[in-house]
This record gives structure tokens, C-alpha cells and sequence, in this order.
């Protein structure tokens, strides 16, 4: 028997007919298309498959579709706008923060939520952020240097945007 | 010859836009049309006879289309799966491995059966269906007591379960007594699974009417995988291509060819239709072959003064059920085991052991960790009966001379040993922490600190050296250079890059070869239908001194051509005709000169010199002369807690000498990650099987302790720099030398800390318990113990 579900997805609205038992990570790769989260385990260990539901950070291995009915689902490919990468997603390049890339979309989707929960943590919260994604290649060394600079980044945009308002409303 | 401007610069990775962006394309996102799911029906047991499948109620199942068991492979797969001689020319036994167990398995996950379905979710839900009916056999677990008489046997119509034993050096048993201290030591090496964080893949479409397969699959070593199956499958290696596209991560497990790489062509091959078969990380830990997996009995002798004396090494190595492809590779921690040291007397004999486990086969450093561990746990146990300071007795003891002749004929090509380790210990501060050590101890907290001076062998290698070694293909490396008529050019390698950042670097070689802009340079790999007629792969720390030497060689013959024609235009002797920076000039007159892409664009124009060809390209083979020898120093300080056993790693420090570097930014990060996976093996990791019915109990990621980043401090690195004389670029490798070192430095600490307790070894995972209960039987059992609790 297949079940409707209805979901947002990067900002495009999604219908589809699916089994009640499809996990949320199969339904974004094998029916939406969208190959970048990735599946690197059957135990919700590595985090590669890590999203953002309504905001929140999910192993979406850990969720059946059907669960995200009515939801907003972000995923890695959703990041960049406009053709800019995301500042977390130029920070991993910057700081050579990924090296076979598999595990990359989980650690950026779950450091983004990570940033929009504290968006300038110390070396010890990121490293308690992100303690649910596994990385086999860099020895997380480059990775936390990422998340600090993304958030260097992110918190000089806002606050040069911060700047901006407090220029027009002065005006 | 050009200024070096891209060589040794920091350019960030051209592949990480796509991979950052999800745009990275693996095994698992490819599909064709009309794809069938393959699941694999594999043994629960680690020994059994197969009395009977049924397939009846499996056949019935929602969605199946085929389901084939031996019997169908065996009408089109031909011979067996291969076992290279690696380290160990001549083996007593190589059990005939073929892709798909017949009347018997041998390990826990042997593939008995394949199901193929229209989805993905039917093909698990019909191999659960397959009834095979099994008579367990006894199982051979016990790697110390598999050799006895009475064992049972991995295989039950084999007369034992020797795979190899063979003596490198024999003993001579008067050598130690020209020592004045003998330590012995059996110092273990525990099973590994490599958990590359992709699983393993392939995805196969074999077009009847072409008589040609195509495959993709998740692998280091594509042009191997095709000589392989052209043989099997009977397909000439032209109608067989092999596309191995993004790969995350190999770490070794991903160059040997598997079981399933013949069995889903050939079910393609079979039912007419595209097949796919991905790996779950279940089956990864349980099947995809693991490393490490020995145990060595140690003996060293040294003069009280420090000098080392004799070393005598026997290697016991759990091969597993099969002969992994390049299994014995890892016998080559016999030939390394005498380290950064110069030895009097040396010893070494390696014997394989068939178990009733998977095959074990390389895994980052292959062989050379295992070699590391145990030599500089040797040195440490020596300086510690002699009391001799750790440092010292290294200083006393480092190869200086180069190059130098081993005790197994092997040469090293140059090092400064000291050089590394001093500088390692400027950065650790070692004075400063051996005082801290010492107040500490007066308040009961237990520091140590670990010293590694590691060396390794890679860059595989000559071909006198590997032809043998691989059963005749000797480990070369090929490369082609096209320049286009615009000037822009493409690279194609044999090598093959799953995180290594070729892309970036072997452009890098290019441009300062060509002069030609580094954004003009595209590199290719991983397709076995492009490029020269083989490849060689990445393995081995042997890309950048093989196969950039390779793209080096090609390079130059571009130059060489080019120099010709330019030659011709200037109207000009050739050796006339300079080459500066991507330019031709005709000796003094450099303002006249020609860009290498005006040449190529004239390549192909009219009018060339007589006799020569259009166009602009070359294919190069590079045959290095040696193997290549990196080295350095690694520090561990750590803190066990002696309550708990607990052991804070709380500083790393790593100086390590690759010779030449072209990216640092990407040498760093090897380093990182080879540390890592070091530190794991060090602190966490253990493939464990029950030893009565051989079930493996660390099947999934929840109980196979891959580290998370709450483990490890930020590593402190630096480097020095010791140009190898074996190559032009004077570069060695550097994708292992991370583990190489890094078990022998965390352990090497571990030990230093719990000294006061009188403890002098302890063996890897050195895990909580394992170091409570050492500790605890310390206390109960010395008088050190007894001091140290107060």
C-alpha cells in the first residue's frame, strides 16, 4: 500500500506516492533526486545522511518519509544560493576540511544547525555539535577549523549587516 | 627550465566545489535504465557444508526477476579469485577461492546466493526467503593453537592451515649473547576494518549485442579490476571498461577485486538487465577484507651503553579463510621492523595462518604500522631495562649514512632522522614535559609521554622489485599529456584519487613543467577507457612518486616535441632554442619568444619539420629506480587515569619528511587522517569475533569504535625536508605515514605512564578495562604497584 507525502524540499514543494516503510534518506536520493545526502551506515551512527526538518538537524535514516509529510527538508543541495556556496560550505573548502567528501553533506547540514543554535561556539561545543557525524579522512582537525571559520564569517556578515540597519535607520 | 611557482604552493582543491555542493557523484548515484537490485545471501556461519538452498518461497516474493547460486555462476565466471605472491614468493597453501561458495563456507558473510528485484527494498526482503540448510563445521578461531595437530581446519580437506612460512633471516642463536639486556615481548596486532565511511559498489551493464561490459564501482584500482575480470568473464579487456567515479574513501580496502565485482557483471551478464549491488556497513565490517590481524614474538638484545645488538622477529598473521589478493603484502613488516636503527644481527620468519574469518589484506601503512609498533616498542622496553632515556637511545642508534643497505637487501634513499626527532621534541617540549611528569607522579596522576621515529618503504615500485611481487605486472605508473590547439590540456593517470586531491596537485607538476596556467590543466582518472592501455592505481603511498613522475615524464616529452618544432619556427638550431617558464625563445633574444600554446596551435597546422607528426601529446611509463623512504618523529602525551583506566590523549605532535612537498595544505591533511586512523587502532578499534562460533559481535558502527571528533586534540604538525635522490621531483609519499607512526607513539606514552605501576607492555585497543585490569593486577601483584597506589 503506498501513502501520500506532501514535502518541501530546498524550497520546492514535492508529491509523491510512496511505502509506508521508505526511509526519509531513500526518498530524497531515489525519488526526489537528490543524490548529495549520502548513507554510511544502517545504524544512525556516521551522520551522513544528516538534514535539516523545519529547521532541526536529522539523520534522515532515522525518519521514514511519510514522517516528513508537511515538512521543509533541507538538504546539502539546498545550501548555496545563487551560485554562492554557503559560508559553511566555503569554509570546508577554505580550510581543506574534507578530503573524499562522502561524509561532507552530513557535516555541513548538522554544523549549520550547530551555528543556528550557537553561533559562536568554542572548540568543546563543536566538538560536542558534531560528535554524531563521522569523518574516516581528516582526523576532524581541519573540520573544526571549518565550523570556526564559517562562523567567523557568518558573524561578520551579520554583523555588517547589523552595521547596514544601523546605518539606514540613523538615516 | 621553469620557476617552480605551482610546486610547493597551497592551492585550495578544485574537486571540493562539487563535493561541498553535493555534487559529488558515488557508486550508490549511479543507475541504468532498466537497474536490478542484487542482494547477497550470505553464510551466518564461520564453517559450514552447505547441504541445500531453496529458493522456492524466494521466487515468489514480490518483485524478483532471477536468483542464482553457484551453479549459474559458475557457467560464466572462469578460475579463481587471484593471490599475489606480494612478500612471500612461495606459499604451502592457497585455498581455490571462487566468487560464490559451492559445498562449503569458510567465513562469516561467504556469499551462498544472490537475489536480483525491481527495487531496492524487494531484493532484502527476498534473499531473507532463501533457505539454505548449513551443517556446521568447527571453526579455526584460536590464531595461537590453529597450527597444533589436533586444530581443526579452515578448509576440511586441507592438511593444515599453513598458508606460508617462511624465514626472511634465519636465527643464529649465539647473536644475544653479545648483549647485555634481552627483552621479549609478544605485542599483538588486532583485527581492523577499514570503514572507508563510502561502503563498497558496484553497478554493472553488459550489452549482448556489443559483447562488452561496462562497471562502475567504488574502487582504488580500476585498470586491475578489468585485467581481472577480463579473465574470469572472458571478455577482452577492450570490451570491458571500468569507471571508478568520486570514491569516499578507501584506506586500502577498496584495491583488491571482491567477490561481488564478479558476481554482479556476471548477473548482468546472466539476466540480460543492468545490475546494482551496494554494500550495507554490516556487511562492510563483515566481508570487505580487513588489516592487521597478527601477533609477533619479539626478542631484543642491546649493550648497556644503548647499542643495539640483535632483533629477532617472528610475524603470525591471520590470512582469514582465503588468501586475500595482496594478503601477503603485510608479511612486509618482517623487512621493516628494523626501523630507523641500525642493528647488528637481524632475524625475521613470517608465517600465514588460514582462520575461519574474512581475508585480511592491506589497510593504510599495510604491514609497515605493525613494523613500527613493534620496533619502537622494542627500543622503549630496551631503554627502559637499561634506563636510558627514550630520545637517547634512538640518538644513540639512528641510520645516518645514505643510502643505506637493510639487513633484507632493501636501500634506504635518504633521511635525517635526528633532525625530525629533534625538532619533535622541541615542539613537545620534552624537557619540560618529563619534569611535569615527574611532579605529577608525586601527586598520583600518571603522565606519559610516547616517542615514534618511524620510517616506511612506499612508492611501489621498481619494476625488478613488484613484477614479481604481483605475479608479473610490474607496479610502474603511466600518464598522458594532451595539449589541445588553444593550449589548454588534459592529463590522463592511472592513478586514482578518492581524497588524495590529485585533481589539485598533479595539475600543480604540470604547470611547472608546461609553463602552461594551472586553470588550463585538467586531470582525468578513474576510467579504464581513457588514457594509456593500463594503469596501476593508488596504493601504497605511490601516486605522487610514481605517477606524478609519470605525468613529470610525459610532460617533458611534450617540451622536448614542442622544443623541436619551435626550433623549426625560429629557424633555429634546437639547442639553440631555450624554455623558460611556458616560453621558447632562441638564446639571447627572449623578447622573440613563443608561448607553449602558440606551438601547440601550430602543431597542427601545415608546414611542420619534415618527418614530424601533428599534434601535441605524449604517453609516459615511469619506472622509479628505488622505493621511496619518508620518516619522522611523532610524540604522544598522555594522562591514564589510574581509577578508571582511562587514557586522555592530550597532545600530538607530528614532524614528519615526505621529501619535496607540492601541496602542504594536502600533506597536512594526509597527516591528520593517517594519525587518526593510527590513534584508532591505538585507543579504540577491534574487529571481534566470538571464538567458540565464530559470529563476529562489532558488526555495525555501534560497536566498532570508529572515533568521533571528541577524541582527538588538534594535532601539532611540522615538518623537515629531505629531497629524495630516487626521483627527479625528489618527492616520497605520505598517505600512511599518519597510522605508520601513530599507534607505536599513543602505546609507546600509555606504557611511560603506567610505569610506575611496573607495567612494561600493554596491547592494543588500549581500551579502559584492558589498562584497569593491568593496572589492577599490578597493584595486587608488585611492590611498584604498591607504591605507586599510595
Amino acid at each position: 500500500m503506498k501513502h501520500k507525502v506532501a514535502t518541501t524540499v530546498n524550497g520546492r514543494r514535492h508529491e509523491h506516492e510512496v511505502e509506508a516503510r521508505l526511509l526519509l534518506v531513500h526518498y530524497l536520493r531515489d525519488v526526489v533526486g537528490l543524490t548529495g545526502t549520502h548513507v554510511g551506515c544502517d545504524t544512525s551512527q556516521c551522520g551522513a545522511c544528516t538534514i535539516l526538518v523545519d529547521g532541526n538537524a536529522v539523520k534522515s535514516c532515522t525518519m521514514f518519509a511519510v514522517q516528513a509529510e508537511g515538512k521543509s527538508l533541507t538538504t546539502i543541495e539546498g545550501m548555496a544560493k545563487d551560485g554562492e556556496l554557503h559560508p559553511l560550505q566555503q569554509a570546508f573548502w577554505d580550510e581543506h576540511g574534507l578530503q573524499c567528501g562522502y561524509c561532507t553533506p552530513g557535516f555541513i547540514m548538522a554544523a549549520s544547525y550547530l551555528l543556528s543554535q550557537n553561533p559562536n561556539p568554542t572548540e568543546d561545543e563543536i566538538r560536542k555539535g558534531l560528535e554524531g557525524n563521522l569523518c574516516r579522512c581528516t582526523g576532524y582537525v581541519n573540520i573544526i577549523k571549518s565550523v570556526q571559520s564559517a562562523a567567523k564569517a557568518m558573524n561578520g556578515s551579520k554583523a555588517k549587516a547589523g552595521e547596514h540597519s544601523a546605518a539606514a535607520r540613523r538615516s | 627550465m621553469a620557476i617552480t611557482t605551482m610546486i610547493g604552493a597551497k592551492i585550495h582543491r578544485r574537486e571540493d566545489p562539487r563535493l561541498v555542493s553535493g555534487e559529488g557523484r558515488y557508486i550508490d548515484d549511479f543507475t541504468r535504465p532498466g537497474t536490478l537490485f542484487l542482494s547477497v545471501v550470505r553464510s551466518p556461519h564461520a564453517h559450514a557444508r552447505i547441504k541445500s538452498i531453496d529458493i522456492t518461497a524466494a521466487t515468489k516474493a514480490p518483485g524478483v526477476v532471477a536468483i542464482y547460486t553457484h551453479k549459474d555462476f559458475a557457467k560464466v565466471i572462469a578460475g579463481t579469485m587471484p593471490a599475489a605472491p606480494a612478500f612471500v614468493a612461495e606459499k604451502k597453501q592457497i585455498p581455490p577461492r571462487f566468487p560464490i561458495a559451492d559445498k562449503e563456507v569458510a567465513y562469516q558473510g561467504e556469499p551462498v546466493a544472490v537475489v536480483l528485484t525491481e527495487t531496492k527494498y524487494q531484493s532484502t526482503d527476498a534473499a531473507n526467503l532463501i533457505e539454505v540448510d548449513y551443517e556446521p563445521l568447527p571453526a579455526v578461531m584460536d590464531l595461537e593453537h590453529a597450527l597444533d595437530a589436533n586444530a581443526p581446519k579452515a578448509h576440511s580437506n586441507a592438511p593444515d592451515n599453513v598458508g606460508w612460512d617462511l624465514t626472511y633471516i634465519p636465527e643464529d642463536a649465539n647473536v644475544m649473547k653479545e648483549a647485555d639486556v634481552v627483552v621479549k615481548q609478544r605485542i599483538l596486532q588486532q583485527r581492523l576494518a577499514p570503514t572507508p565511511m563510502e561502503p563498497r559498489g558496484v553497478l554493472a551493464e553488459y550489452s549482448r549485442p556489443d559483447a562488452s561490459m561496462t562497471i562502475w564501482m567504488s574502487s582504488q584500482n580500476p585498470h586491475f579490476i578489468r585485467l581481472f575480470l577480463a579473465g574470469a568473464l572472458g571478455i577482452p579487456e577492450t570490451r570491458i571498461r571500468v569507471i571508478s567515479p568520486d570514491v569516499g574513501g578507501g584506506f586500502g580496502s577498496k584495491i583488491s577485486p571482491y567477490s561481488e565485482d564478479y558476481l554482479v557483471p556476471a548477473a548482468a551478464k546472466l539476466s540480460g538487465r543492468p545490475v546494482k549491488w551496494i554494500e550495507t556497513r554490516t556487511e562492510s565490517i563483515q566481508t570487505t577484507t580487513h588489516g592487521r590481524g597478527q601477533y609477533f614474538d619479539v626478542e631484543a638484545g642491546a649493550k648497556k651503553d644503548g647499542t643495539l645488538v640483535a632483533l629477532k622477529v617472528t610475524q603470525y598473521l591471520d590470512i582469514g579463510a582465503y588468501v586475500g589478493t595482496f594478503g601477503a603484502f603485510q608479511a612486509c613488516a618482517c623487512l621493516l621492523s628494523t626501523g630507523a636503527y641500525n642493528w647488528k644481527h637481524v632475524s625475521a620468519r613470517t608465517v600465514g595462518i588460514l582462520t575461519n574469518r574474512v581475508p585480511t589484506d592491506p589497510y593504510r601503512g599495510a604491514g609497515r604500522p605493525e613494523a613500527t609498533h613493534l620496533c619502537e616498542r622494542m627500543i622503549d622496553l630496551l631503554a627502559e631495562a637499561i634506563q636510558m632515556d627514550p630520545a637517547a637511545i634512538r640518538r644513540k642508534n639512528f641510520i645516518t649514512e645514505f643510502p643505506h643497505t637493510s639487513h633484507f637487501g632493501l636501500v634506504y634513499d635518504s633521511g635525517e632522522y635526528e633532525k625530525a626527532m629533534d625538532k619533535a621534541m622541541e615542539i613537545a617540549g620534552y624537557e619540560k614535559l618529563r619534569r611535569e611528569q615527574e611532579e605529577a607522579r608525586k601527586k598520583g596522576r600518571y603522565l606519559g609521554i610516547g616517542i615514534s621515529s618511524w620510517i616506511e618503504i612506499c612508492g611501489f615500485g621498481p619494476s625488478a622489485g613488484t613484477a614479481p611481487a604481483t605475479g608479473g605486472i610490474a607496479l610502474v605508473e603511466s600518464a598522458q599529456v594532451r595539449v589541445f590547439p588553444t593550449g589548454s590540456v588534459t592529463v590522463y593517470v592511472g592513478t586514482h584519487s578518492h581524497g588524495q586531491g590529485h585533481d589539485t596537485t598533479f595539475p600543480q607538476i604540470v604547470a611547472d613543467t608546461l609553463g602552461v596556467p594551472y586553470d588550463m590543466i585538467e586531470l582525468r582518472h578513474g576510467d579504464t577507457a581513457e588514457g594509456p592501455a593500463f594503469g596501476y592505481g593508488t596504493y601504497g603511498s605511490r601516486s605522487l612518486a610514481v605517477g606524478g613522475m609519470a605525468v613529470h615524464k610525459a610532460s617533458k616529452k611534450i617540451v622536448d616535441k614542442a622544443r623541436k618544432l619551435a626550433a623549426h619556427i625560429f629557424e633555429a638550431a634546437e639547442e639553440d632554442v631555450e624554455f623558460d617558464q611556458g616560453h621558447f625563445y632562441v638564446k639571447g633574444s627572449p623578447d622573440k619568444r613563443k608561448a607553449l600554446g602558440e606551438i601547440a596551435f601550430a602543431s597542427f597546422g601545415a608546414g611542420l619539420p619534415e618527418g614530424m607528426e601533428h599534434g601535441l601529446e605524449a604517453v609516459a611509463y615511469y619506472d622509479p629506480s628505488n622505493f621511496v623512504w619518508p620518516f619522522g618523529t611523532h610524540i604522544a602525551v598522555v594522562e591514564v587515569d589510574a581509577e578508571t583506566g582511562a587514557v586522555d590523549l592530550q597532545r600530538y605532535i607530528a614532524v614528519d619528511d615526505c621529501g619535496n612537498v607540492i601541496n602542504p595544505m594536502i600533506v597536512d591533511g594526509q597527516i591528520h587522517g593517517g594519525i587518526a586512523q593510527g590513534i584508532a587502532q591505538a585507543l579504540f578499534e577491534e574487529v571481534v569475533y566470538d571464538d567458540d562460533t565464530g559470529q563476529m559481535k562489532t558488526g555495525t558502527l555501534t560497536d566498532y569504535m570508529i572515533p568521533t571528533m571528541n577524541e582527538f586534540p588538534l594535532f601539532e604538525l611540522d615538518r623537515t625536508v629531505t629531497p629524495s635522490p630516487t626521483n627527479e621531483l625528489g618527492v616520497k609519499g605520505i598517505g600512511e605515514a599518519g597510522t605508520i607512526a601513530s599507534s607505536a607513539a599513543v602505546i609507546n606514552a600509555i606504557c611511560d605512564a603506567l610505569s610506575p605501576f611496573g607495567i612494561k607492555h600493554v596491547d592494543m585497543p588500549a581500551s579502559p578495562d584492558r589498562l584497569w585490569n593491568q593496572i589492577k593486577a599490578s597493584r595486587g601483584a608488585s611492590h611498584n604497584g604498591k607504591e605507586a597506589r599510595k
